[in-house]
């Protein structure tokens, strides 16, 4: 198989600037395990983003993606086990969640110290495309300027960690597509690490370097994808399958094992 | 402008109340009240000594006005609200920030309201009397205490009920726990807090009246008691309108300030 256009469980180079180097993980999980009550939601977890990476966390609802979110977000305690997560890091939810009675930049702003702190702001609403609404009120913007917000409040702060939480899900089609756009033009100019957490395959293959799949608390799969983001749509045929499989899991799974062959056959 | 806003909207209205609304609109029935009223009195049909005429009315009120005696006797009311409120307010604050912000200040504030909350203010009236005796210590400190627990429950349940999405926003982002409370616990507390001082106001105009019935030597109520006395019903409907419009201008306060602290709301954006 052509690895340029392939893909491949190994580990191979990403398509980013500095692929290759090896460097220190920003993130670095060992066996990290949540429970709630008699609940486990993450079972013996172990992760590694590299400095740039841009990962892609697939899972159905349940699987725990979105209490490794809040883990690697540090919005929640994790006394006593092995994780490493940078300080420098910013998370863009699902909702924008903007404080609606702070204008735009002063959302972009918040917590910010130092100087300048409105014509950093004004830069960062720029690099998304809102440097004309600095002074709005964040419950007169449609969902995909609140969700660019999102991601101007994040970038200002330069992390080198940026997490998002299925921010693209509540957006139409084409706003979806400019936004995947602009979020690989962000991460090419500002090269934080990425862990995009998503239940969208194809987002998946669009946008990252690493696909994991959670389920129940694992990761079940891990797919490294070569090809550059603008020839994707020739992969993206099997690999969705593949990971779809994955996603599955249980039940599904083996239907989806039992009709494939029937698939191929009707071709 | 109004006439002919209602015209196009109204393709389905009966003639009759096209007219109507040529008229006066939503004046017509108060001021045809005020005529019968007026027609009454000229009559004879109601004594004087039961309700003064509204030309009557107007007349003392014009004659209270320019002899001072409204004036004075207003600023006195408006003083006992005013240092009433300024107290209870300040407690209900302080009350409730203590009880909202941490859950030991909740465990020992909370229960405490709650019991002040069954025993109606205008009740405690005699104790107050015991207490503070006639002069204006017992019409103030009923004021306050009235008008502590709308303003402490408003702020109360207005902090706790946080969205706590945004809470977690302004933790991911590295906000203090005294930054998460100015930047996004206190302002989204706000409108509530807001409802609470309007229930405040009209509350302290309510207690006021009843207040003053307390051997006051001036005020409203003394007015009013005095008139009472003469049988003087125009002074009596004069000191009613005075309510009325401590009551509007009340609200009007409210909704000032309301309009200029929530102007980041899209129904007030939008206009």
């Amino acid at each position: 198989m052509d690895a340029r256009l392939g893909f491949s469980a190994a580990p191979i180079a990403f398509d980013r600037p500095h692929a290759g180097t090896v460097a220190e993980p920003v993130v670095r999980l060992r066996n990290f395990v949540r429970r709630f009550g008699p609940n486990t939601i993450i079972d013996g977890l172990d992760l590694d983003i590299a400095p740039g990476e841009f990962i892609a966390l697939l899972g159905r609802s349940g699987s725990g993606k979105t209490t490794l979110l809040r883990t690697l977000a540090g919005l929640d305690e994790v006394r006593g086990q092995d994780v490493d997560v940078p300080d420098s890091r910013a998370v863009v939810f699902q909702d924008a969640r903007l404080l609606p009675w702070k204008p735009v930049w002063k959302n972009v702003s918040l917590g910010l110290k130092g100087d300048a702190i409105r014509d950093r702001a004004e830069a960062a609403l720029k690099e998304v495309g809102l440097g004309h609404r600095l002074d709005a009120w964040p419950l007169t913007l449609s969902g995909g300027e609140a969700q660019r917000v999102a991601l101007a409040r994040a970038l200002v702060r330069e992390p080198r960690l940026l997490l998002l939480d299925e921010p693209f899900a509540a957006l139409d089609a084409l706003t979806r597509y400019r936004m995947h756009d602009l979020v690989l033009s962000l991460w090419r100019a500002h090269l934080p690490a990425v862990l995009i957490v998503t239940h969208d395959v194809e987002e998946a293959i669009a946008l990252a370097d690493r696909v994991l799949v959670l389920d129940k608390g694992r990761i079940v799969a891990e797919e490294r994808i070569a090809a550059p983001r603008g020839e994707r749509s020739a992969l993206s045929g099997r690999l969705r399958e593949k990971l779809l499989s994955h996603l599955g899991g249980g039940d599904h799974g083996a239907d989806v094992l039992r009709f494939g062959p029937l698939a191929e056959a009707a071709e | 402008m109004a006439v002919t806003t209602w015209n196009r909207q109204g393709t389905g209205r009966s003639a009759s109340r096209i007219l109507l609304e040529r008229i006066g609109g939503r004046w017509l029935s108060p001021l045809l009240l005020l005529l019968l009223w007026e027609l009454g009195s000229r009559t004879g049909l109601i004594p004087e000594r039961t309700l003064a005429a509204p030309s009557a009315v107007i007349g003392t009120l014009a004659q209270m006005l320019l002899s001072g005696e409204l004036p004075s006797n207003l600023l006195v009311s408006f003083a006992r609200v005013a240092v009433g409120l300024l107290i209870g307010v300040a407690l209900g604050l302080a009350l409730g920030l203590i009880a909202g912000l941490s859950r030991s200040g909740e465990l020992v504030v909370d229960p405490l309201m709650q019991i002040k909350r069954t025993i109606p203010a205008l009740a405690l009236t005699p104790l107050f009397i015991v207490w503070f005796g006639i002069g204006e210590t017992p019409k103030v400190a009923l004021i306050a205490f009235a008008t502590i627990f709308p303003v402490y429950l408003n702020l109360y349940s207005g902090i706790r009920s946080v969205d706590l999405r945004l809470m977690d926003a302004a933790k991911s982002f590295g906000l203090s726990r005294w930054e998460q409370v100015w930047h996004v616990v206190l302002p989204s507390a706000l409108p509530s807090l807001l409802v609470g001082l309007r229930y405040a106001l009209s509350v302290s105009i309510l207690v006021l009246v009843v207040a003053e019935q307390i051997n006051a030597s001036a005020g409203l109520g003394y007015l009013i008691n005095n008139a009472r006395d003469f049988m003087r019903t125009d002074i009596i409907v004069v000191c009613l309108m005075v309510y009325a419009i401590l009551g509007l201008g009340a609200d009007w306060l409210v909704r000032t300030i309301e309009a200029r602290a929530l102007i980041w709301r899209p129904s007030i954006v939008e206009q």
